[in-house]
This record gives C-alpha cells, sequence and structure tokens, in this order.
C-alpha cells in the first residue's frame, strides 16, 4: 500500500486559500451586522448562517445551479472574463469558503458581541476614531472568540465533501481532496488507503481543536488571569 | 464655557435642557432614569440630539438646525463613565496614555503628575482587574485629564464606592477642578454628594429641569 500524498497537500492549500478569504468575510461581516438595525436584518443574516443548516450536496446543488454554464452567475462569469469555476481547484475553494463561512460569522458575531460597548465609547471620548477603537479595543477583547472561529472554519474546510463533489468533482491532482478520496477508496473497496486518510484527518481535525484549547488556557492574558506575574 | 440646549425624544418622555457651564462643577442631580447620561452622552457625541445645538469655548460640537456635527474623538470631551470603562487589557499606564495628545517626553511628564495627583503611580504596571474601587476611580479619572479635555463628564462615577472611599475621591475631584479649571459636569442622584460637589445644581426630572 503506498499513501499517495497528492490529497492531503490539496486540502491543506484548498483549506488554507477557503481560510484566508472566510477570516477576513466573516470578520468583517460579523463587525458590520453587530449594533446595526436595518430592514432586512434578520433575513441577511440568515442567509448568511444558511450554509450551516443546509445538508452540503444542497449547498453544492444551489452553486452548480447558480454557477453552471447557463447559471445566473456562471453565464456572465464565462461570457465577460472567460472564466469557469465548476470542476477546478477554485471550486473546491469556494465550497470550503461557502460551508465555512457561517462558523466564522457566528463566532466572530459573539465575540463582538460580547465587547462592551461603553469600552469603545470611552476610546471614542478619548479622541480615537473608528479605526483605532476597532484595533485596539475591539479586536483585542474579541481576539479569543476569532481564533476560536479561525480554526473551526479551518478544520471545517479540510472535512468538506458534500458541497466539493456537486461543484469540483473527483479530478485526481486538480480536485480530489482527502475526504473525497476517501469517498472513492471505499467505494472501490480500498478500505486500507481511505482507513490511511480517515485516521490522517480525524487526527488533524483533534489536533486543531485541542491545540485551540491548550493555547486558550496558556494564553490567558494577565488582565484576565487577575493577577499578573 | 459649555452650553447646551438640546432635546431627544426617548422612549418615556423627552428629554429637554438648557443650560450654560462656566469653570465650574455643576451638579446634574435627579432620580435615576431621568435622562442625567443621556444629556452627558449628547454632549460627548455619543448620541446626537433630535434639536438643539451644543456649543464648547465658543465651538459649535453639534447643531441640528445649523447642521453641524463634530464626531466624539474631535470634541476634547473627557467622560469618566459609571462603571468606569477601564480597558481591561491594558494596564494602568496604557489606559492613562490612551488619549494623550501629547507625545514623548511631555505625555511622560504629564503622565508622572497625573499618576502623582491622584496617588495611583505605585499602580503603573497593574491590570485594572487588580485594582480596588477607590483605585479605579482614580485611574479613570487621570486618563479623561490626560486627554486634555475642555471640558470633564462624570456619569454617577462614585456610586459603587463604600461612604469612606467616596469621600476621599470627592475630594480628590474638587481638588483637580481647582487645577485643571474646566466646566466639570458631575451626575448624581445622591443628593449629599451634589451638595458637596456642586457649586450649582440643576435638578432634572423625566427628562425636565426643575430649577
Amino acid at each position: 500500500m503506498t499513501v499517495d500524498w497528492q490529497p492531503v497537500l490539496l486540502s491543506l492549500r484548498v483549506a488554507a486559500a477557503a481560510l484566508a478569504v472566510v477570516a477576513v468575510a466573516g470578520t468583517l461581516a460579523a463587525r458590520a451586522m453587530t449594533g446595526r438595525h436595518f430592514p432586512g436584518k434578520d433575513v441577511l443574516d440568515g442567509l448568511l448562517v444558511l450554509p450551516l443548516v443546509l445538508p452540503p450536496v444542497v449547498t453544492g446543488f444551489l452553486l452548480l445551479v447558480l454557477l453552471g454554464r447557463g447559471g445566473p452567475v456562471g453565464a456572465p462569469l464565462e461570457r465577460a472574463f472567460g472564466i469557469r469555476l465548476l470542476f477546478t481547484v477554485h471550486a473546491a475553494v469556494l465550497a470550503a469558503v461557502v460551508v465555512a463561512f457561517p462558523l466564522m460569522y457566528q463566532s466572530a458575531k459573539a465575540a463582538f458581541q460580547g465587547v462592551d460597548r461603553r469600552l469603545e465609547d470611552a476610546a471614542r471620548t478619548l479622541g480615537a476614531g473608528e479605526g483605532r477603537v476597532f484595533l485596539t479595543v475591539t479586536l483585542p477583547l474579541a481576539w479569543p472568540g476569532l481564533a476560536a472561529g479561525v480554526v473551526l472554519a479551518f478544520a471545517r474546510s479540510l472535512g468538506e465533501f458534500g458541497a466539493t463533489v456537486m461543484i469540483a468533482g473527483n479530478i485526481p491532482g486538480e480536485t480530489t481532496t482527502v475526504p473525497l478520496a476517501i469517498y472513492f477508496l471505499a467505494d472501490a473497496g480500498d478500505m486500507r488507503t481511505a482507513g490511511v486518510y480517515a485516521l490522517l484527518i480525524s487526527a488533524a481535525s483533534m489536533a486543531l481543536v485541542v491545540g485551540l484549547n491548550v493555547w486558550a488556557r496558556r494564553r490567558v492574558p494577565g488582565w484576565q488571569r487577575g493577577r499578573r506575574g | 464655557m459649555l452650553e447646551v440646549r438640546a432635546m431627544k425624544r426617548l422612549p418615556h418622555f423627552t428629554l429637554d435642557v438648557d443650560f450654560a457651564v462656566r469653570d465650574e462643577i455643576l451638579v446634574l442631580f435627579g432620580p435615576s432614569g431621568a435622562g442625567k447620561t443621556m444629556t452627558l452622552r449628547l454632549i460627548a457625541g455619543l448620541e446626537r440630539p433630535d434639536a438643539g445645538e451644543v456649543v464648547l469655548d465658543g465651538r459649535t460640537l453639534v447643531s441640528r438646525e445649523r447642521r453641524v456635527w463634530v464626531p466624539p474623538r474631535e470634541r476634547r470631551v473627557g467622560m469618566v463613565f459609571q462603571d468606569l470603562a477601564l480597558f481591561p487589557h491594558l494596564d494602568v499606564t496604557r489606559n492613562v496614555l490612551y488619549g494623550a495628545r501629547l507625545r514623548g517626553d511631555e505625555a511622560r511628564a504629564r503622565l508622572e503628575r497625573l499618576l502623582d495627583t491622584f496617588r495611583i503611580g505605585h499602580l503603573a504596571r497593574r491590570w485594572p482587574a487588580e485594582l480596588s474601587g477607590g483605585e479605579r476611580q482614580r485611574v479613570a479619572l487621570a486618563r479623561a485629564l490626560m486627554s486634555d479635555p475642555d471640558v470633564l463628564l462624570l456619569d454617577e462615577p462614585f456610586s459603587s464606592l463604600d461612604l469612606e472611599t467616596r469621600r476621599a475621591v470627592q475630594d480628590e475631584v474638587v481638588a483637580a477642578h481647582g487645577t485643571w479649571r474646566i466646566p466639570f459636569v458631575f451626575v448624581t442622584h445622591d443628593r449629599e454628594e451634589a451638595e458637596r460637589l456642586g457649586d450649582r445644581m440643576l435638578f432634572l426630572r423625566a427628562g425636565r429641569q426643575e430649577g
């Protein structure tokens, strides 16, 4: 039995690319949605979180319809830029982005809601503009929650299967990530190789979650420990 | 001089105030929910009035009629919040320095002076969570004054203190006022505190001024 490392490397690349998008977009969206009220906010919030509760296959199906050659997004994209997303590595990244986004968004929203608004007000009266308030007060205080969101989103991207198989397919070396490899190996009866991949991804996910817990405990800053030194 | 003439509709009543403060301590006094905190927030620019204006030393900070709006960061209005709102993730020094307009040696000198004035020099490296109630008050005062405000607003800052500590910091507020010579607006619902501190008193009930 020889283990092909390509799916592993591809999974890491896809998850990393997805995370870069999700971390920034999730944080900004959460920031924009906290402490603001406008008509349709609940519906928009629901839409942003939808991929969390939809079966990934359904998310994938919707993306397939949207991005297909005749689809409302796919057709203009191909006409204007000649870009075809489906069944490329970019589609795998997109699938990971869509399913991981709600985890980052939810974590970031909870983290921002946990920041005392009066601290931000205090910073404003002390001469801080909105950018400085965000960077020196909001972000540091929301940081543990944001970090948790990053880890969850990364783990979710790493394990994404349903939406990926719908829009990225199973093209070895291009879109065959570890979860897809497991499915098709098991389907073909190669339980040993599938098992190795399954073990790998379980170990990686476990390591991420345990790592987050340890980090969260160790990195408790002095102000939360109560006493310094 | 601080001039406030502002109206704001609130869920249960309409806040309507009209007063001026020279370099004195004006006490805004009245029961909870009378609009005292809202009045301070209007002055600081944390809320917008529905009508009226706030003018500080001839500088219009907000005016609905003339469509003027100066954001809080440019108002030079210092505020001590009811729960103090010290930054929990910054130590005492960095809390006080947060609003510093001075830089370098000048900022250092001012910092030293303020830490001295409020007898918190020995706490410079401590976290807010490690301080007693009275110490936190002093840090909040020092932080607000470090930003060189043209007016200082104090929102029931001593309500959580025991009587003895409260008297001590009240005296410090009076002393600080003597040094800084800017208008202080002090909100309280405690009559004794109002009489002890105020050069002048303004009674607020359900958004209306009485006397």
